[in-house]
C-alpha cells in the first residue's frame, strides 16, 4: 500500500494538478475576498475563519474526480482490484494521498492567508480545524468519487452529492477557528470536528470499496 | 493445483450471454477462448477474475493465484517504464529483476510511458504478469498492438510460465502457437435474458 501512496503522490507532483491547484485556488479566495468585500479590518477579521473554510471546501472539490477517473480510464482500477491489496485499502490509501496533496498543504497555508485577511490571532486553531477537518473531506470525497467511478462527467453529480456532506465538517470546523480567534471555549466543536474525521474515516473506506466494486462490474 | 469451472453463467450489462460453461484447466495447461466479437470472451475472463459475479455456477480456484491481463495495461504516462514495472512489482511484493530484459523493453527502461508506441506499451503492460508471480494468466487479447516479432517473445514468455506449472486462459484471435485446448464459446451463448431480478435490472 506505501507503493500506492508512494505513486500517487508522485503522479500528483508530475501532473501538477492536484497538488498545485487546490492551493492556488485557496490562494486566489484569499486574494479577492478582500477585493469583494472591502478592506475594512474588523470586516476581515470576522468573515475570515468562515471563507478560508470554505475556500479548503471547495479547493478540495476541485480535484475530487480524478481519485479515481484516472485510474478507472488507463485500467489501472481493474488491476489493483485483482491485486492483492483489498479495495478498501486501495481507497484508504486514495483518499490519504488526496489530502497530502491537498489538505495538508492547505491547512499548512491557512495562517499565512489569515494575516492577508486581517485575522488578529488564533491562527494556530485555525491551521489545527483545517488539519483536523480536511481528512473528513478527503475521505467523504473520496465515497463520492468512488461512487461516481464509472460515469462520463461525474463531476457536477460528484459535487452534488458530496457537499451536502461536507456541512457538518464545514460547521464544525469554521466554528472551531471562529472560537480560537476570539479565545472562545473550543472544546465542543473540536470535539464533534474529531468526531466527523474519526467516524469517517473508520467507516467510508469499506462503503467507498463497495461502490467502487459495484462501479466495476 | 487446477482451476475448475462448472456451469458459469456470466452477465454483460445486466444481460447474461454466457451459461453452462464448464471446464478445467490443470497446471502446465493453456487454454484458448475463441469466439466472435460479443461471445463473452471478456466477460468471462473478468468473472474468473473476480471483478464481476457470476450469475450461476462455480470457479474453484486457489486463492491470490490471478494474473490479469486487460484491454488496457494499466500504464501511467508521465512514469518511466521501470517505475511503472516497478509499481506492480512492489503491489506484488517482488522486485522486477530481469523482466525489463525478458520483455525487450531494457533500453527503454527509463522513457516515459507516453512516449512509448503502443506495441511498446503492450509489451510493459505484459510485463506485470512476469512481476505479479501469480500461476493463473486470465489474458484478454494479448497481442494487440504487437508486431509479429513481439508476438513470439510473448509466446516464448506464456511458454516459459506453462513449463515452470503455471497456466494461461487467453482470450485471442491469433494463433500464438501455444500447444493448447480450445473451447469455443459459441456453444455456451444463452438465450438474452435479465440476469438477476427486477431491480437489478433497472439499476
Amino acid at each position: 500500500m506505501i507503493a500506492l501512496l508512494l505513486r500517487d503522490l508522485r503522479l500528483a507532483i508530475r501532473a501538477g494538478g492536484g497538488f498545485g491547484l487546490g492551493l492556488a485556488f485557496f490562494l486566489l479566495v484569499a486574494v479577492l475576498v478582500p477585493l469583494g468585500v472591502g478592506p475594512e479590518p474588523a470586516l476581515l477579521a470576522r468573515i475570515a475563519p468562515g471563507i478560508l473554510w470554505v475556500g479548503a471546501l471547495l479547493a478540495c472539490l476541485l480535484s475530487l474526480d480524478r481519485i479515481f477517473a484516472l485510474d478507472r480510464e488507463d485500467g489501472s482500477l481493474d488491476l489493483l482490484a485483482t491485486s492483492p491489496i483489498p479495495m478498501e485499502g486501495v481507497v484508504a490509501v486514495k483518499a490519504l494521498a488526496h489530502w497530502l496533496v491537498t489538505g495538508l498543504p492547505l491547512a499548512l497555508a491557512a495562517p499565512g492567508l489569515a494575516v492577508m485577511l486581517q485575522l488578529p490571532g488564533g491562527h494556530g486553531w485555525l491551521a489545527i480545524s483545517l488539519a483536523l477537518g480536511t481528512p473528513a473531506l478527503s475521505m467523504i470525497g473520496t465515497f463520492g468519487a468512488a461512487l461516481t467511478v464509472g460515469l462520463k462527467r461525474g463531476g457536477l453529480l460528484l459535487s452534488l452529492l458530496v457537499l451536502p456532506l461536507y456541512v457538518p465538517t464545514l460547521i464544525f470546523g469554521a466554528e472551531v477557528a471562529r472560537r480560537g480567534v476570539t479565545g472562545m471555549e473550543l472544546g465542543t466543536p473540536l470535539a464533534l470536528l474529531a468526531a466527523i474525521t474519526g467516524g469517517a474515516v473508520a467507516l467510508l473506506p469499506f462503503a467507498a470499496a463497495l461502490a467502487v466494486r459495484i462501479n466495476l462490474r | 493445483m487446477e482451476l475448475i469451472v462448472e456451469n458459469l453463467s456470466c452477465a454483460r450489462g445486466g444481460v447474461i450471454v454466457l451459461e453452462g460453461v464448464s471446464f478445467r484447466l490443470a497446471a502446465g495447461r493453456a487454454l484458448v477462448l475463441r469466439g466472435p466479437n460479443g461471445a463473452g470472451k471478456t466477460t468471462l475472463l473478468r468473472t474468473i477474475a473476480g471483478l464481476q459475479p457470476a450469475e450461476g455456477g462455480a470457479i474453484s480456484l486457489p486463492p491470490d493465484s490471478i494474473a490479469y491481463a486487460a484491454h488496457a495495461d494499466g500504464l501511467k504516462p508521465t512514469l518511466t517504464a521501470r517505475e511503472n514495472l516497478t509499481f506492480w512489482a512492489d503491489i506484488y511484493g517482488r522486485g522486477i529483476g530481469d523482466t525489463l530484459d525478458r520483455m525487450n523493453l531494457a533500453g527503454l527502461a527509463d522513457r516515459p510511458a507516453m512516449n512509448l508506441s503502443a506495441g511498446q506499451k503492450r509489451r510493459l503492460g505484459l510485463a506485470r504478469l512476469l512481476v505479479a508471480g501469480r500461476p493463473v494468466w486470465l489474458l484478454d487479447e494479448p497481442t494487440v498492438s504487437l508486431d509479429a516479432e513481439a508476438v513470439a517473445l510473448f509466446a516464448g514468455v506464456v511458454q516459459g510460465h506453462l513449463a515452470a506449472g503455471g497456466m494461461a486462459l487467453v482470450a485471442t484471435h491469433i494463433n500464438l502457437g501455444l500447444e493448447a485446448d480450445v473451447l469455443d464459446l459459441s456453444a455456451f451463448r444463452a438465450r438474452p435474458r435479465i440476469a438477476g431480478g427486477f431491480d437489478e435490472a433497472f439499476a
